[in-house]
């Protein structure tokens, strides 16, 4: 590859799941328009969702989900090991993601509930970060296509790949959205990282916060603002707590 | 200028025909409020009954429709060692209905912007002259504080202005265009009666102001305040989440980004509207920020909108529509802010006190 005279290297890519549903890597494999392009500027050696080959010379390990079991903890490391740079890749990855929910449930009626009574070994989630270094985080659930071919294009080309630190409402005034307040719900907007495009407000749906907050958010004026507005302090709580992307900020209240 | 009244079915017939025959964007009902109210947006109509001419005000203003909120600036193609850069300046002709008077002059405050200073903005320019601009006046709601800026009228910067003058329009004619429009449609000459009504109805308008803020000598004292504790105050409310220079009808900074294509033959460049309130807005490379806190932020937002800055000669370019009052979640206005300024150094005993004489 030769970009303006400089000769570029494919980038050796793996991608790894762990406690998630996968559908951050399906975002990838399924952008048809330009899965072509995409793997031409890769070169995939682990990823399988996209091919069969199993091989462990990758620079860049992508790695979806949280960590709930301990043979996870010691895959991770083994991953870590090997990549030059890991990025923590969606909303399970960075925070946890809805994974975690089961943190607040005892784990013995967990496992009961779900699994009748089988032994099963599981822990509370964690998130990828608790576990080893993370040089990279790509939140979202699932994460935005265009995100990533944007950050990867960064990587190929050893330019900037950044994520944007300004919050949810700047891109959903941009689609001319009725502010979901001014509709008597509470939006986790204003304290949500954009990158996303505002797609749920715009769908007329709360946004639930899955890009975690945004780069120095005001947490005491969002809670003043449920407040003002008279709405409940309980759906808050859960809306925030739904992707554990704002467990910094609630501990801090209780 | 030329006058000329219309009649209220004759004037409808007017638009649904321009609106037909154009790609128009005009005042509509998108939603309603959970206390009943509704929510209009300038958006595309295809109809005059699309568009509600009662509206009260938007709530997001028509900016957009000039200064998009992303704009591509050029698209970079790479060939072998070599890169050729293609520009666009085309913008498609566009109706624009109901603009009120605040909003012709914030489109005029952009002119000086965009088109008066050292560096025109041909993207602008390209987008202003193809837009036809029909304006409509209407009363004041209770927040607007046009007045207090001294935009509540406006003589220029549109096609047609209307004045609802009971059963009929009072349309002021600006431009060929507008005439010859008109010229298929049924205008009479103002009457005398006509002519008092229009005065009558300026006079209404101009005493239903309920909202008044004192900007008299504004840029001084803001200059005096540049300390003033109450930044903080007011900084330690916001959110810091841009809806106010998002819907703000004459916020224009922005932010360039360059984008490679997927398959690095091409790139754009493109500019994005960006807000004096976002947290990176004045960091740069390195990282440091000028403006870490959200006071600092907040108080540059209203030192450009009440004291101006040099690039908009130094003119306010706040126009009192009060859309970022409205759409800011955290309750920050310009009435209390520039309220809660002026008391905090009015109530000052030093500042009370008698001036001397003059010598």
């Amino acid at each position: 590859m030769n970009h303006l005279g400089f000769e570029l290297t494919r980038v050796l890519i793996g991608s790894f799941d762990f406690t998630c549903c996968e559908g951050c890597q399906l975002q990838l494999a399924n952008k048809e328009a330009t899965l072509p392009e995409f793997l031409a500027l890769v070169d995939i050696r682990n990823f399988r969702e996209i091919s069969s080959e199993r091989l462990d010379d990758y620079d860049i390990a992508l790695v979806e989900g949280s960590i709930t079991r301990s043979d996870e903890i010691e895959r991770l490391k083994a991953i870590r090991a090997r990549a030059k740079v890991l990025v923590a890749f969606g909303t399970c990855a960075c925070f946890g993601g809805v994974n975690s929910l089961k943190n607040r449930i005892p784990q013995e009626e967990l496992v009961r509930e779900v699994y009748d009574g089988k032994v099963i070994e599981t822990m509370p989630s964690m998130r990828i970060g608790d576990i080893v270094q993370v040089d990279l985080s790509i939140p979202g659930c699932p994460v935005s296509k265009d995100e990533v071919e944007r950050i990867m294009v960064g990587l190929v080309t050893r330019s900037a790949a950044t994520l944007p630190k300004y919050p949810v409402c700047v891109e959903c005034k941009q689609q001319l959205n009725t502010c979901l307040f001014d509709l008597g719900e509470i939006c986790l907007g204003p304290i949500t990282r954009a990158g996303c495009d505002a797609v749920c407000p715009t769908g007329k749906t709360a946004c639930l916060g899955c890009r975690g907050p945004a780069e120095d958010i005001n947490y005491p004026s969002f809670v003043q603002l449920v407040k003002d507005k008279e709405l409940s302090a309980a759906d808050m709580r859960e809306k925030l707590s739904l992707y554990n992307g704002f467990g910094g900020y609630l501990d801090q209240e209780n | 200028m030329i006058y000329k009244v219309i009649s209220k079915p004759e004037f409808k017939s007017f638009i649904d025909a321009i609106v037909k025959a154009n790609t128009a964007y005009g005042p509509k009902q998108v939603d309603t409020g959970c206390k009943g109210e509704p929510v209009y947006q300038f958006m595309p109509v295809h109809a005059a009954d699309e568009i509600a001419f009662d509206y009260t005000a938007t709530h997001s203003s028509a900016k957009h429709l000039f200064l998009p909120f992303r704009d591509e600036l050029s698209k970079f193609s790479f060939t072998d060692g070599n890169w050729e850069q293609e520009v666009r300046y085309d913008a498609p002709p566009i109706v624009l209905i109901g603009l009120r008077p605040c909003d012709i002059n914030a489109v005029n405050i952009l002119d000086d912007v965009m088109l008066h200073g050292p560096y025109p903005s041909p993207y602008y320019l390209a987008r202003r002259k193809n837009t036809f601009i029909i304006g409509m006046d209407h009363l004041p709601l209770p927040d607007c504080f046009c007045k207090s800026m001294n935009r509540h009228t406006v003589n220029h910067g549109f096609n047609l202005f209307c004045s609802d003058i009971g059963d009929r329009y009072y349309l002021s004619i600006n431009s060929a265009n507008a005439f010859s429009f008109l010229k298929e449609f049924k205008l009479e000459e103002p009457s005398y009666e006509d002519n008092c009504n229009l005065i009558e109805r300026r006079k209404k308008i101009k005493h239903s102001f309920t909202t008044n803020i004192e900007v008299t000598g504004l840029p001084v004292f803001l200059d005096i305040e540049f300390n003033s504790p109450i930044w903080e105050k007011w900084g330690d409310k916001c959110l810091s989440c841009g809806t106010c220079a998002m819907v703000c009808p004459t916020c224009y900074c922005y932010s360039v980004e360059e984008r490679f294509d997927i398959d690095l033959k091409g790139s754009t460049r493109q500019n994005h509207l960006y807000s004096c309130n976002l947290v990176d807005f004045a960091q740069v490379a390195g990282g440091h920020n000028f403006r870490p806190k959200n006071g600092d932020r907040l108080k540059y937002r209203y030192y450009h909108h009440y004291r101006g800055f040099a690039a908009n000669d130094n003119q306010q370019i706040c126009v009192g529509c009060n859309r970022c009052g409205r759409a800011c979640l955290a309750d920050i206005n310009p009435k209390d802010v520039i309220n809660d300024l002026r008391l905090e150094r009015e109530s000052c005993m030093t500042c009370v006190s008698t001036s001397p004489d003059k010598t």
